[in-house]
C-alpha cells in the first residue's frame, strides 16, 4: 500500500503545490522519486515526530497541506501531544499516514506494531480516521483527504490487502460492500479484510450468507450502511488487526447501544488486551491471534450456529 | 527613540496592572512568570512586530507565538493595548464561558497564532512557519517566547536542531530565563547550563541580555542581520518582576494574587 500511496501522492502533488511530504526520516525505497521529482514539496525532519508534526502545524497554519509520514506507531504515539494540540485542536489540514498497520512489520517486534492506534486518534476531536481495505481504496481515499479541509490520520497496511475486487463503487462517505447476505453482518476495517473475504466466500460454499461491510472510514462513520445491515441480521462480528479496545468493535457496539438494537450475537475479534510480543511475520501473527480467515470463518460458524 | 522606549515601558506598565487585576479577579496562577516576561511583551509588541489589529490575519504579518503559554493574560493584555479588541474584555479572563483561558488560546481571541499550554510545543510550530517563509522568500520574521523551565523539553532541542539544519535565519526564540520553575530553581532541578554554549553548539548565534532593558531589547530584536543562523535571545530576567514581594519567589507560579496583594502590587507599579 505504501507504493501505491507515495505514487498517488506524488501524481496529486506535482498539480498541487500545496502538498508536501514530510518523513521521519523513513520510506527507503519509496521516497526518492517524491524526493527527485518534486525537492521542494519534500522535507525530511529526521527522526524527530514531535517536530515533525510541529513543523507540518507550522506549514498548514500558513496554507500547505502537509503528509506527515512515519511507520508504526511513531507518527501517532510518539507525538500525540503535537496532534492533539497543534494540529486537531486549530484544525490545521494535516494528513498524518502510518504505514505499518497491525502486524505489519511482524518479525520488528512490538515497538513497531501498530495495534492500538485507532482507538486513541479517534477519540481526538476534529481529526478524522481512515483504514483503506485494497490499494484501490488506498488511492482513492488519498484523493479525498486532500479535497477535504482539516486534520485526518490515514493507517496503511505494507500488505496489498483485498485484491481481485473492483472498487468502482468506492464512496468516501460511505462504508464498502464487499459481499451481501442475510445472516450475519461481518465488519472489518483495513487490510485484514482480505482474511475476512477469504472467510465469508469459504462460508458462502457452505451456503452461510454474510453481508460483509469493509469500514474505510472509522471517523466519520457510516451508521446508515451498518444499522442498516444489522437491523436485518441481528448477529454481529467485527474484525480489526488491532486492540478490541476501542477501535472498530468499540464503535459498533457503541452504535448498536446507543439505538437499542437487540442483539442476538455479538462478536469483537482482534487482539484482546495484551501485548503481540511473539515474534513472526504478518501470516503467522494473524493466525496466533486468531484473526485469520481460518479463526474468522470458525467463529462465524459458532456464531450462525449456536 | 527615546519616546518609543518610553511607549513601550508604558505599555509595559498596563500589560502589568491589567495582569496583576486578571490573575486576582480569576483567581489564576502563574501571575510571577507573566511579570517576568512582561518587557519582553511589551518590546515586541509596542516596537518589533508587523501586525495590524483591523487584519489580524494579513499575510505579511509578523508571527508571534507564546510558546510559554501559562503566560497568556500577558499576551491578552498586550493585545488589548494593542486594540485587536476592547480592555474591558480582559475582566473575563478566567470566567466560565469566556474565551480567555488561563494558557493561551486562538479560540475566538483575535491576534493569537497558536494556542499552547503545554510547554516545547511553540518552537517546531515557529520552525514550520519559518520554514514556509523562507522557501516562499515572505520576509515577514516569527518570534517565538519561550520559558527556562520549558527548555526541559525534548522536543525544543529537535526545533533547535532543525532551525538550525535550514538556516532559518527569519527565527527569533527568546527566552525568559528567571531561573525559576515551577517547583524550585532550574539549577536545582535541571541545570541548563551552560546554556549560551548550548545554544551556539546547536549552531544558533545567540545575544544574551538583559530581558528588563527595553532599550537593548528593542535595538537587539531591530538590529539588521546577515547571518543566517537562527537568533536565540537569553534573556535575564526576574520571576515577578516590578513588585517587590513577588520577586524571585517560586510561590507567584501558582499563588493568585488576594485584593491586599492586588492593592499593594499596583501601588508599587504605579509608583516607579
Amino acid at each position: 500500500m505504501r507504493n501505491t500511496f507515495v505514487d498517488e501522492l506524488l501524481n496529486i502533488a506535482s498539480h498541487n503545490n500545496k502538498i508536501m511530504l514530510l518523513t521521519g526520516d523513513l520510506g527507503f525505497g519509496v521516497m526518492e522519486k517524491f524526493q527527485e521529482q518534486l525537492p521542494n514539496q519534500f522535507l525530511n525532519c529526521g527522526v524527530a515526530e514531535q517536530n515533525m508534526t510541529a513543523i507540518a502545524s507550522g506549514l498548514a497554519m500558513s496554507g500547505m497541506i502537509p503528509f506527515t509520514y512515519s511507520i508504526g506507531n511513531f507518527p501517532t504515539f510518539r507525538c500525540l501531544e503535537h496532534i492533539r494540540n497543534d494540529v486537531a485542536y486549530h484544525k490545521l489540514s494535516v494528513k498524518i499516514v502510518s504505514i505499518g498497520s497491525g502486524f505489519s512489520y511482524g518479525q520488528l517486534g512490538m515497538s513497531h506494531h501498530a495495534t492500538e492506534d485507532l482507538s486513541v486518534m479517534r477519540s481526538i476531536p476534529e481529526l478524522s480516521v481512515y483504514s483503506p481495505a485494497s490499494k484501490d481504496e488506498v488511492k482513492q481515499i488519498t484523493k479525498n483527504i486532500i479535497e477535504k479541509d482539516g486534520p485526518a490520520y490515514l493507517r496503511l497496511d505494507k500488505s496489498v490487502g483485498i485484491t481481485g475486487i473492483n472498487s468502482q463503487n468506492f464512496n468516501f462517505e460511505k462504508a464498502t460492500s464487499f459481499m451481501k447476505g442475510d445472516e450475519i453482518t461481518v465488519i472489518s476495517i483495513g487490510a485484514i479484510s482480505e482474511e475476512v473475504y477469504d472467510a465469508c466466500n469459504a462460508l458462502k460454499k457452505e451456503s452461510i450468507s454474510c453481508d460483509f461491510l469493509s469500514v474505510h472510514s472509522l471517523k466519520p462513520i457510516d451508521k446508515d450502511s451498518i444499522l442498516k445491515s444489522i437491523k436485518k441480521t441481528k448477529k454481529v462480528i467485527t474484525i480489526e488487526e488491532h486492540s478490541i479496545i476501542g477501535g472498530l468493535g468499540s464503535t459498533i457496539s457503541e452504535i448498536c447501544s446507543e439505538e437499542c438494537i437487540e442483539l442476538l450475537k455479538f462478536k469483537r475479534m482482534g487482539l484482546k488486551d495484551e501485548f503481540s510480543s511473539v515474534v513472526g511475520d504478518q501470516d503467522f501473527l494473524r493466525k496466533y491471534y486468531e484473526i485469520d480467515s481460518k479463526s474468522i470463518y470458525n467463529e462465524i460458524i459458532k456464531l450462525i450456529k449456536n | 527613540m527615546k519616546n518609543k522606549i518610553q511607549e513601550i515601558q508604558n505599555l509595559a506598565l498596563q500589560i502589568r496592572k491589567h495582569a496583576l487585576k486578571m490573575t486576582h479577579s480569576g483567581q489564576s496562577s502563574h501571575i510571577g512568570s507573566i511579570l517576568s516576561c512582561t518587557d519582553i511583551l511589551a518590546t515586541l509588541y509596542g516596537g518589533v512586530l508587523n501586525f495590524d489589529p483591523n487584519n489580524p490575519k494579513f499575510n505579511n504579518r509578523d508571527r508571534f507565538i507564546l510558546s510559554k503559554g501559562h503566560a497568556g493574560a500577558g499576551v491578552y493584555a498586550a493585545l488589548a493595548e494593542s486594540k485587536f479588541f476592547s480592555p474591558n474584555e480582559l475582566n473575563n479572563h478566567y470566567k466560565n464561558g469566556s474565551i480567555f483561558s488561563g494558557h493561551v488560546s486562538h479560540k475566538g481571541v483575535p491576534g493569537v497564532e497558536l494556542s499552547t499550554g503545554s510547554l516545547g510545543h511553540g518552537l517546531g510550530v515557529g520552525c514550520g512557519i519559518s520554514y514556509f517563509a523562507k522557501i516562499n522568500k515572505k520576509s515577514f520574521k516569527t518570534y517565538v517566547v519561550m520559558s527556562d523551565g520549558e527548555l526541559d523539553e525534548g522536543s525544543i532541542w529537535e526545533a533547535a536542531m532543525f532551525a538550525a539544519h535550514f538556516k532559518l535565519d527569519n527565527l527569533i526564540a527568546i527566552i525568559d530565563c528567571n531561573k525559576l520553575q515551577s517547583l524550585d530553581t532550574t539549577k536545582n532541578t535541571i541545570n541548563l547550563e551552560p546554556l549560551e554554549e548550548k545554544w551556539k553548539a546547536f549552531n544558533w548565534d545567540v545575544v544574551k541580555l538583559d530581558g528588563h532593558n527595553i532599550s537593548n531589547l528593542l535595538s537587539e530584536l531591530l538590529k539588521a542581520r546577515s547571518s543566517k543562523k537562527p537568533l536565540c535571545l537569553i534573556c535575564d530576567t526576574i520571576k515577578g518582576k516590578g513588585v517587590s514581594f513577588m520577586e524571585n519567589q517560586v510561590l507567584w507560579h501558582y499563588k493568585p494574587p488576594s485584593k491586599d496583594d492586588l492593592d499593594s502590587a499596583l501601588k508599587e507599579i504605579e509608583k516607579k
